[in-house]
């Protein structure tokens, strides 16, 4: 029985081992070499980190700041828009719920190379839907991924374009929500505005709170839409984190300070997880708890 | 009040087709631009239809570069995962959620961890581990960590096996059945829905995965659609009504997919999300 067990998952135990937990603490050493590919790695001690966080390494910060922005736009964009859709897709007196639901979900199928390729082609300065769309309109055009103010807003509305699959997430966790909490507040006089406060909400906020935590790991590590579409800029305002770990690494060839920065994403994610999961006790409704 | 209500509801509408006017759009402004003319395309303002239609952006776009090799590599890659994801996560999960050994709570709770680690915090060390055994520009990177289970595909089909009945596996083993019977016999046939799912997810990634072909292939004849595309797109970069139809192509085969395992795609995201 034990020896079954451990066969059965010994796949998933290497794998752990070999791709997981090896290369992790191989990267934490890494991170404390200067490591360039060609030359075997030598011991700086915390160099890589004071390089960074001194400004030696002009683009760091300007990373962060710019993958923060990111993060803070899209992380609750994204939940209020598919949080809505749902919402409203559940409602009672709507047909053609599974037409919608597909039509939200099929963005999400797009490759991101292929999804990049017909944004860069929406976004278009001189030829693109959106500006001849703005001039219709008469509002003055924009440069969209050619600005630097408007490079992350417009990748944040693209990403916005594939939510699919939040809002069938929680699409699933209206439909679980007891009628018999509704029928009561019918009987108590409650409007819809109160139903939706005093029920919907608090039923919904572990979902919320699972959609918060991996919708912001995802966020954190968006790459593909800038290599493709901007390269990282105009001027390295779109060079969001990830595409800074894998341009040091991978096309200057550092390895030990890609190593570096990749594990202070690393303790941001985790940062930023433990803060959320320290304010959920406030705000989560677990009803296991009652 | 009737009245007041019939507006609720066409707001309601209204909201929901814009939404959906939304997804839309971008794949029709797709298809529309790949088949129009390279002038049409140029006009401003834009035209919604294309006239003529040209389908010979499809012959221009597939024959420029080789995207059927493009075609051959991917899907090699992408049956390669797909056969190890279903092997190995669907005997893990099984041994997670059914049996009893040393270790086990401790292991899968690492696994559940290791879905917070950012990728580029592991990418770097493996791929010097890949080039020290000397498999840079091959497909083992791509495949062979397939082969080894991934934490999150374990998870789903652990949360699906917990709801099959164990008395079910108690009458089998009474019987004198082993647990590799059992798995044969009673678990994979009763959860061919989740592994349905678990294909079709990994079928997902593998065909649209980007980074890793990215990092580890350098040879153009070994490229993956999703490279190739890139490469297309660097050469004919302002030819938008070739660049149109070669995204379509790469598209397509996902979208077939999709619409023919639409239902359990769906399941599979409810279940991620209800149980997590």
């Amino acid at each position: 029985m034990a020896a079954a067990g451990i066969l059965f998952a010994l796949p998933s135990i290497l794998g752990l081992t070999l791709f997981t937990i090896l290369p992790m603490l191989t990267s934490l050493i890494l991170s404390f070499t200067d490591y360039r590919t060609v030359n075997t790695p030598k011991f700086i001690g915390f160099d890589n980190y004071t390089r960074l966080f001194d400004g030696t390494d002009p683009y760091f910060y300007n990373s962060l700041w710019v993958t923060f922005k990111y993060v803070i736009l899209r992380v609750p964009l994204g939940l209020v828009f598919s949080f809505v859709a749902a919402f409203l897709l559940n409602l009672d007196f709507i047909r053609g719920k599974s037409i919608f639901r597909t039509i939200f979900y099929l963005p999400v199928i797009v490759p991101a190379v292929a999804s990049s390729m017909i944004w860069i082609w929406l976004f278009s300065p001189d030829l693109g839907l959106f500006n001849s769309f703005l001039e219709a309109l008469h509002i003055p055009t924009l440069n969209w991924l050619y600005s630097e103010k408007t490079v992350v807003p417009s990748i944040v509305i693209m990403s916005l374009w594939a939510m699919g699959s939040t809002i069938i997430i929680f699409l699933a966790g209206l439909q679980g929500v007891p009628r018999s909490l509704y029928e009561a507040a019918i009987v108590d006089g409650a409007g819809a505005l109160r139903k939706f406060f005093n029920i919907t909400i608090p039923m919904m906020t572990p979902i919320i709170f699972f959609n918060l935590i991996m919708g912001s790991i995802g966020a954190f590590q968006v790459f593909t839409e800038a290599l493709i579409m901007t390269q990282g800029g105009p001027n390295n305002a779109s060079l969001f984190y990830n595409y800074y770990i894998y341009r040091e690494a991978f096309q200057f060839g550092e390895m030990g300070h890609a190593s570096a920065i990749a594990w202070i994403l690393f303790m941001i994610i985790l940062i930023v997880t433990a803060i959320f999961f320290r304010t959920s006790k406030s705000w989560v409704f677990y009803e296991s708890e009652v | 009040m009737q009245k007041s209500r019939r507006i609720s509801q066409i707001m309601v509408y209204s909201i929901l087709i814009a939404g959906a006017v939304f997804c839309l759009l971008p794949l029709f402004w797709l298809i529309r631009s790949s088949m129009m003319t390279s002038l049409q395309i140029f006009e401003m303002p834009p035209k919604w239809i294309p006239e003529p239609f040209q389908f010979s952006n499809y012959a221009e776009a597939l024959t420029s570069i080789d995207f059927f090799r493009f075609f051959r590599n991917t899907l090699m890659i992408t049956v390669g995962c797909l056969a190890g994801a279903l092997i190995s996560s669907a005997l893990g999960a099984y041994s997670y959620a059914r049996l009893n050994w040393p270790g086990k709570n401790l292991f899968f709770s690492l696994l559940l961890a290791s879905m917070m680690l950012p990728g580029a915090v592991t990418l770097i060390p493996t791929f010097i581990g890949w080039k020290l055994v000397d498999s840079i520009n091959t497909y083992w990177p791509l495949i062979l960590p397939a082969w080894f289970g991934s934490a999150f595909d374990i998870f789903l089909l652990r949360q699906f096996y917990t709801s099959i009945p164990r008395d079910l596996d108690e009458a089998a083993y009474v019987d004198g059945a082993g647990p590799l019977t059992i798995f044969m016999r009673i678990i994979v046939p009763l959860s061919k829905p989740a592994l349905i799912v678990i294909g079709l997810f990994s079928f997902m990634n593998s065909w649209n995965d980007f980074m890793g072909p990215l990092v580890y292939l350098n040879e153009e004849k070994k490229y993956t659609l999703a490279l190739g595309l890139q490469m297309f797109q660097s050469i004919h970069s302002a030819q938008w009504h070739l660049l149109m139809a070669a995204s379509t192509v790469v598209i397509l085969p996902v979208i077939i997919v999709f619409f023919i395992g639409q239902r359990y795609f769906i399941e599979g995201i409810t279940l991620t999300g209800m149980k997590g």
